[in-house]
């Protein structure tokens, strides 16, 4: 059961041959012996979860249950879920118990009666690449525990990886599901932005977040995004779209498709070991009947440049709302408001995201506007328009996810440049607003390595189709960490 | 481009974020560091090219003039630092 798809769990509470309250439970158990070691989780609460579980069995015994319905699952701590304390990952939140439930979760517990196991970690504010900026301390890696899951969903990432839930939700705004995944070894998607409601997940940058699922397939995330995604009136830039089913093309015969490879991708700057394993997984779609042509992408490279303009000065809007008012952390000492405020903030917020937001601060400050941010967002668009040009000629992007396996805890800690930098193939997706996924493709000294698809706008189906049929003929998405038993 | 201490201090108090100088001299040296990566925007020539600020093309929607919450006061000032009689506290702001 632990290592059990959606669909085959859902057959088994279907059949009776498990209930809901006891896959939960076997989870649950799971996360008390191993979580102490990985940190996945910041916030367990055994008895919510057993009563939706009890809730789900009911439904399953009713005949009123969905394919979902009783299946656990794990909350990135972006997602307000109500009753359930939401961090973000943040001492401002540390102690903010949620009023209301994000769409995401409304949906998953209401409608498809899914079982949340807990809030994972995450970077605070979903900003980082490693999840050490997490106030409640770094995950680790289980393929490798000296090492990083990635980020910001890096909680959910080793949630996933080390079987500590069958499968996790994630956000991403410049790579947070895609590079986690891939380091990992995870199957993750991030929906073309607007897609899946924003409403109750905490905004970093709004013009970019964008929920996903994470789990060990693309059959997995299909049916999960069957669950988050559709037209929301609560989030205003949710898009108006009829309700797709994002596994009905799953097993197209993959005969024909057109993948375009970025000469921009396939250069220097990705460690030789990841390169070999995204061309051994280009040969084997070669097989499956695909054609790869090169393609460019002549403005990527400008893409680190113009989201760190473009996120930060979001940022630095969005989290204006932390002033020790309404909700979050307020300081103990203090005299006028404006010592409150400054007090508050300084020692709410971490580091990193102290960072963003005077970065956000300057570039939108008088007289520099123009030069930064009405720049970033020139190149926002040649950016968005070299995908248009490329995907003239293909159907989907491949490439490699991140240019190097998980890295050392600590290693990349101390300049935010490299940190910013390893996420050099992922960023131009949130920048354009397209679809991307991480597939698992093989292992570089032991680590896992994630070959990228990036589709056309509303391009999910066919992606997991493209994911899927790789994933009938490799088995790099079954493998589990060998020191998590 | 560089930052001098003074701009960051300045940015920090923009921010509302309190900051010592020992933090200000690190933070320069980081927002410098991460400035010099965002300068290679600068030699690209953008003259005509429209500005994007979001990713899909959409004007906001509007809804009938309706009430559809219902009033939760007491639920969302329950997460609040300090409230009294409904009203969230702060310091004093008009002697």
């Amino acid at each position: 059961m632990i290592n059990a798809s959606l669909k085959q769990l859902s057959q088994a509470l279907a059949t009776k041959q498990i209930s809901s309250v006891e896959l939960t439970r076997l989870f649950l158990d799971r996360i008390a012996r191993l979580n102490p070691v990985l940190n996945a989780f910041v916030t367990v609460d055994a008895e919510k979860s057993l009563n939706s579980a009890r809730t789900a069995d009911a439904r399953i015994a009713a005949g009123t249950a969905g394919q979902l319905t009783g299946i656990p699952i794990a909350q990135k701590d972006i997602f307000c879920a109500e009753g359930w304390r939401t961090t973000c990952g943040s001492k401002m939140l540390a102690n903010f118990v949620s009023p209301y439930d994000a769409t995401v979760i409304r949906k998953m517990h209401g409608e498809a009666g899914m079982v949340s196991l807990g809030k994972t970690n995450m970077d605070e504010f979903a900003m980082g690449s490693s999840n050490e900026t997490s106030f409640f301390g770094p995950v680790r890696n289980p393929w490798d525990t000296e090492r990083v899951p990635g980020g910001s969903s890096g909680g959910s990432a080793t949630a996933v990886a080390a079987r500590l839930a069958p499968a996790a939700t994630g956000t991403d705004t410049g790579g947070s599901i895609r590079q986690p995944a891939a380091l990992c070894s995870l199957t993750g998607l991030k929906p073309t932005y607007g897609v899946v409601s924003r409403y109750g997940m905490i905004a970093f940058a709004s013009s970019l977040d964008q929920g996903g699922p994470m789990a060990a397939s693309a059959e997995d995330c299909a049916l999960l995004l069957n669950t988050m995604a559709g037209f929301d009136e609560r989030d205003s830039t949710s898009l108006e779209r009829p309700v797709e089913d994002y596994a009905r093309d799953l097993d197209k015969p993959l005969a024909g498709l057109r993948i375009g490879l970025p000469r921009e991708f396939f250069g220097e700057g990705c460690d030789a070991g990841v390169m070999a394993a995204v061309r051994a997984a280009i040969a084997e779609y070669e097989k499956l009947g695909a054609t790869a042509v090169e393609v460019s992408l002549p403005n990527s490279h400008l893409s680190v440049p113009a989201y760190y303009v473009i996120a930060p000065a979001e940022a630095s809007s969005n989290l204006s709302r932390f002033d020790g008012v309404r909700y979050g952390y307020r300081a103990e000492d203090y005299g006028s408001l404006d010592d409150m405020y400054m007090k508050s903030r300084a020692q709410g917020f971490g580091a990193e995201v102290k960072r963003r937001i005077l970065i956000g601060t300057y570039v939108l400050s008088h007289g520099y506007y123009d030069a930064y941010y009405l720049q970033a967002q020139r190149i926002r668009r040649l950016i968005a328009d070299d995908f248009v040009e490329a995907f003239k000629s293909c159907d989907v992007i491949m490439g490699p996810t991140s240019p190097s396996t998980a890295f050392k805890l600590g290693e990349k800690a101390a300049d935010p440049v490299q940190m910013y930098l390893s996420d050099i193939y992922t960023i131009a997706v949130n920048l354009a607003g397209l679809p991307g996924m991480s597939v698992p493709c093989g292992f570089a000294g032991g680590l896992p390595v994630g070959l990228q698809l990036i589709g056309n706008y509303f391009g999910e189906a066919q992606l997991l189709n493209v994911a899927h049929r790789y994933q009938q003929a490799t088995d790099w998405h079954q493998r589990r960490p060998p020191g998590i038993a | 481009m560089s930052l001098t201490l003074e701009q960051v201090q300045r940015i920090a108090h923009l921010a509302r974020i309190e900051i010592s100088e020992s933090e200000a001299r690190t933070t320069q040296s980081h927002l410098n560091g991460i400035f010099q990566l965002i300068e290679q925007m600068q030699a690209v020539d953008t003259r005509g090219v429209e500005p994007m600020a979001h990713a899909q093309e959409l004007s906001q929607r509007l809804r009938p003039d309706a009430v559809t919450e219902e009033n939760r006061r007491a639920a969302f000032q329950a997460v609040a630092p300090e409230t009294e009689a409904g009203l969230y506290l702060v310091p004093k702001v008009i002697e």
